[in-house]
């Protein structure tokens, strides 16, 4: 114990109670916090995973019943959308670093820090209230009226869950925002920002303006199925489609809630493990402004065969086509980034390959579901299904991973073992591939999502299909063991282990609770890995 | 079916149309992907650490070449959106000869019905190369008619009119799914499509039960519900006379015109007063809640029937 690379002044040092942690306004420790919870959720929506993968080994629906089919497949769309990936990198690495990043002592507001997280858990407690008391069986999307008029399960009880928990992301936008524009450190002009930084401000932005509609919606959801007030219910006049423009109004911008940070975190680790400037910074700074923009214009590609008109169709589809450029930019500019580098596979690179290669994939199909006739077929198939868990999983969660293990030294103070990480980021990349490729094939041969049972000829795409999952299960729960044993049993990291050059490596592994020692002053471009480094 | 399934089959006008687009944005995704996919593994082998390569002169950024690809990308971009539009506008246009099938979705199954009034659930019977559309509705919550031989997918959504059409272009059994999720046993919402050679159809209507055609049903409810009453002129109440209405211009009180589709029909049963005809009194009761979408689609089927732009029966 002795030994601990832990200095007295770390954040880490000072009080090892739980009244200490619980009550600490302190973002690094207030990032462990998050981490926590959102680590249990990733596991208990990864958990519902291998039992629907498990269900549809055989065609027939013979592991559980239809109806807990439903409630598992709910639980995990629920649980891994609004309680692990919306929070995920933001409240966790963005909580930890963004202060760090720019050179302050804290967020802005550390108190709104606190709440937040309390306002998380005390929202999750209710949807897992929901989900022990039996669960709900309308799926993610809370479609009316099956939502308002049909299902019998616990919805009020879990969406009002879902509603607290978008409060607690308005904080963190509000936090965070605020924090960018007042606390950076002298010199630290906006064209001086980490990637990192510019895409938790979109993201931000994004949480706070798109998450009261959600509640809105939800709100509005539950006062149909209480009180009946016939918003969403045709016999009262009201429009079933107006739910899925107001639910999609949100829900599409989530989706860059959950990839933007992602797109931060690359930009970060592919720079410093190649040692070159990112390729087009002011580029991928403006793209990813531009994406948070266009994000909130194209809900209504989600609703091209429900019945809304054929124009609002056309333009649903041309916005989509739109916001696919400055995704499309990244990628160009991630991949230059590349050339004449001095590159390196330590585990963060090896996950941001990965990263690359998925978050690719998962981009090139969505231009299929942006064409419209296409989109005719494949929409509400498996495709779609594979589509967004490329971005979502392939793209978020690996970057997830790529930042925990290349920040892991900061917020430790302890390295991870390499060699582990690496045969982790391999066997991740194959068992995806493995469990969403097959996937493809399935929604273009018409398999529709959310089925309990199917007709035998797709099952050997649904064997493959589950034969990965297991391999990638066995990806996401190693670093669960040697990150674990890493915080006790780790080499002491070096204050900048990576020879990185953002403001977080200058202080010490882990950081003094004020974060710097001295307040620093910036008076370089970011990304300046040309001048020669104190490295090895 | 045998071997391993890679692609669905082609059986519906749209299906060769869809396909090459399909087709097409698989080839851009596999070169674009490849392209990649060999650049950054060049990159990576080439200017791995300590490698010798030539590392003079880099670039920070380079100008043209990310307008080049920025421009590119946009161009991609619509390229595929015009060709995605136009086979996506074809559906909303079918062909005016369509022979008219009602087919109602409910938890959890599919009902049919032909012009003949012939009946049937979770299959449905059609002749090839002929155009079909299928009115769609809802009894409970939304549903979606999907038939991926066909590449259609349409949306059943309570409390609205939607449609989908197709000309079957290969004699088969193909599945018929429910797309959209419906609750408990919504994947058992599926059934068999069957198309068959008109001579067959033919003989498959004839071996059918008799039963009335939705317009004979449609014309005994607009009896029996005291539609005639008013609209047929007979009554101490004045209201307009429905003959030749569908498919032609209505004017309407607050002085827009209108032309009376489906929807139009539907909704001026179900809530008169929303779109009141010029020069009436808004005194029809609304009969939202009163009728099942089967009845209604038999009451709209028996005005269309009224008009010379009726659907041939």
């Amino acid at each position: 114990m002795t030994a601990r690379a832990i200095q007295p002044h770390s954040y880490l040092g000072e009080d090892w109670g739980i009244a200490a942690w619980l009550t600490s306004t302190d973002h690094k420790r207030i990032a462990w916090l998050y981490f926590v919870a959102i680590t249990a959720f990733f596991f208990l929506g990864g958990s519902m995973a291998v039992l629907i993968r498990a269900e549809l080994v055989t065609p027939a629906g013979d592991l559980v019943s239809d109806d807990n089919y439903n409630r598992i497949f709910t639980i995990h769309g629920v649980v891994m959308v609004w309680f692990f990936l919306i929070p995920s990198v933001p409240a966790t690495l963005g909580n930890f670093l963004l202060p760090l990043m720019i050179g302050a002592r804290d967020l802005a507001f550390p108190r709104l820090n606190l709440a937040s997280w309390y306002v998380f858990v005390g929202g999750s407690l209710f949807t897992l209230f929901a989900i022990l008391m039996g669960g709900i069986d309308t799926g993610w999307t809370f479609y009316t009226p099956l939502s308002t008029m049909f299902a019998n399960g616990w919805v009020t009880t879990a969406i009002a869950g879902v509603v607290i928990v978008g409060f607690s992301s308005i904080m963190t936008g509000i936090n965070f925002i605020v924090t960018t524009h007042t606390l950076r450190a002298k010199g630290l002009t906006w064209f001086r920002l980490p990637i990192f930084v510019w895409t938790l401000y979109a993201t931000s932005l994004i949480l706070v303006l798109a998450t009261p509609v959600l509640a809105a919606v939800l709100v509005l959801l539950a006062l149909d199925r209480v009180a009946g007030i016939g918003i969403f219910d045709p016999a009262l006049g009201g429009d079933p489609l107006l739910y899925q423009h107001l639910f999609w109004f949100y829900s599409h911008p989530a989706v860059y809630i959950m990839i933007l940070p992602g797109m931060g975190v690359v930009s970060e680790v592919i720079p410093c493990f190649a040692r070159r400037p990112l390729f087009g910074y002011t580029t991928v700074a403006l793209a990813t402004i531009a994406i948070a923009v266009f994000g909130f214009l194209v809900w209504g590609h989600h609703m091209f065969v429900s019945g809304q008109s054929a124009y609002a169709g056309l333009v649903f589809s041309l916005l989509s086509y739109c916001v696919a450029v400055p995704s499309a930019i990244k990628v160009f500019n991630w991949s230059l980034t590349l050339r004449k580098g001095e590159i390196s596979f330590e585990a963060p690179m090896l996950y941001a390959l990965c990263f690359m290669a998925l978050f690719t994939f998962g981009g090139l199909s969505g231009l299929f579901l942006a064409a419209l006739a296409v989109d005719v077929h494949l929409t509400d198939t498996y495709f779609v299904v594979a589509h967004f868990h490329y971005i979502m999983v392939g793209g978020m969660v690996t970057a997830y991973m790529a930042g925990l293990h290349f920040w892991w030294p900061k917020i430790t103070g302890r390295m991870y073992p390499e060699l582990p990480s690496q045969i982790a980021a391999s066997i991740l990349f194959v068992g995806f591939n493995l469990t969403f490729f097959p996937q493809f094939i399935l929604g273009f041969l018409g398999m529709p999502r959310r089925y309990h049972a199917y007709p035998a000829e797709f099952q050997i795409w649904n064997d493959l299909s589950s034969a990965g999952a297991l391999l990638l299960a066995v990806g996401y729960a190693m670093p669960l063991f040697y990150l674990g044993w890493s915080i006790f049993r780790g080499a002491p990291a070096p204050d900048n282990p990576w020879g990185a050059t953002g403001l977080e490596w200058q202080t010490s592994s882990p950081p003094p609770a004020g974060n710097f020692a001295q307040t620093p002053v910036v008076d370089r471009p970011p990304y300046d890995y040309e001048l020669p480094e104190g490295l090895e | 079916m045998t071997g391993v399934p890679f692609a669905p089959p082609e059986a519906s006008n749209f299906a060769r149309e869809i396909d090459a687009l399909f087709y097409a944005l698989l080839a851009f995704s596999f070169a674009l992907g490849l392209f990649l996919t060999v650049l950054v593994i060049r990159y990576a082998i080439k200017y791995r650490r300590g490698s010798g390569a030539n590392r003079q002169g880099k670039r920070m950024r380079n100008l043209p070449l990310e307008v080049a690809w920025t421009s590119s990308s946009l161009v991609v971009g619509i390229v595929l959106f015009g060709w995605g539009a136009e086979l996506y506008m074809q559906r909303f246009h079918p062909p005016t000869n369509a022979l008219h099938i009602l087919g109602v979705g409910k938890q959890w199954m599919w009902k049919f019905q032909h012009p003949g009034g012939q009946r049937e659930i979770d299959e449905l019977h059609v002749p090839v190369d002929e155009p079909v559309i299928v009115e769609l509705a809802s009894e409970d919550v939304i549903h979606s008619f999907f038939v991926p031989a066909f590449r259609v997918k349409q949306d059943a959504v309570p409390g609205m009119s939607t449609n989908v059409w197709f000309t079957a272009t290969k004699a088969g059994t193909y599945d018929l799914f429910c797309a959209e999720f419906c609750g408990t046993a919504h994947s058992a919402m599926a059934g068999n499509l069957v198309a068959m050679t008109p001579q067959d159809y033919a003989a498959w209507l004839e071996k059918q039960p008799t039963v009335d055609s939705p317009v004979a049903e449609g014309a005994a409810l607009y009896r029996a519900l005291g539609c005639s009453g008013c609209h047929e002129g007979r009554g101490a109440v004045r209201a307009p006379d429905l003959r030749n209405i569908f498919g032609h211009p209505v004017a309407l009180a607050n002085s827009s015109t209108t032309i009376a589709d489906t929807a139009y029909i539907r909704d001026s049963i179900l809530d008169p007063d929303k779109q009141i005809a010029a020069g009436y009194a808004p005194i029809m009761p609304a009969f939202a809640g009163l009728i099942g979408e089967s009845e209604l689609m038999d009451l709209v089927a028996y005005i269309e029937s009224l008009s010379d732009k009726g659907a041939p029966s």
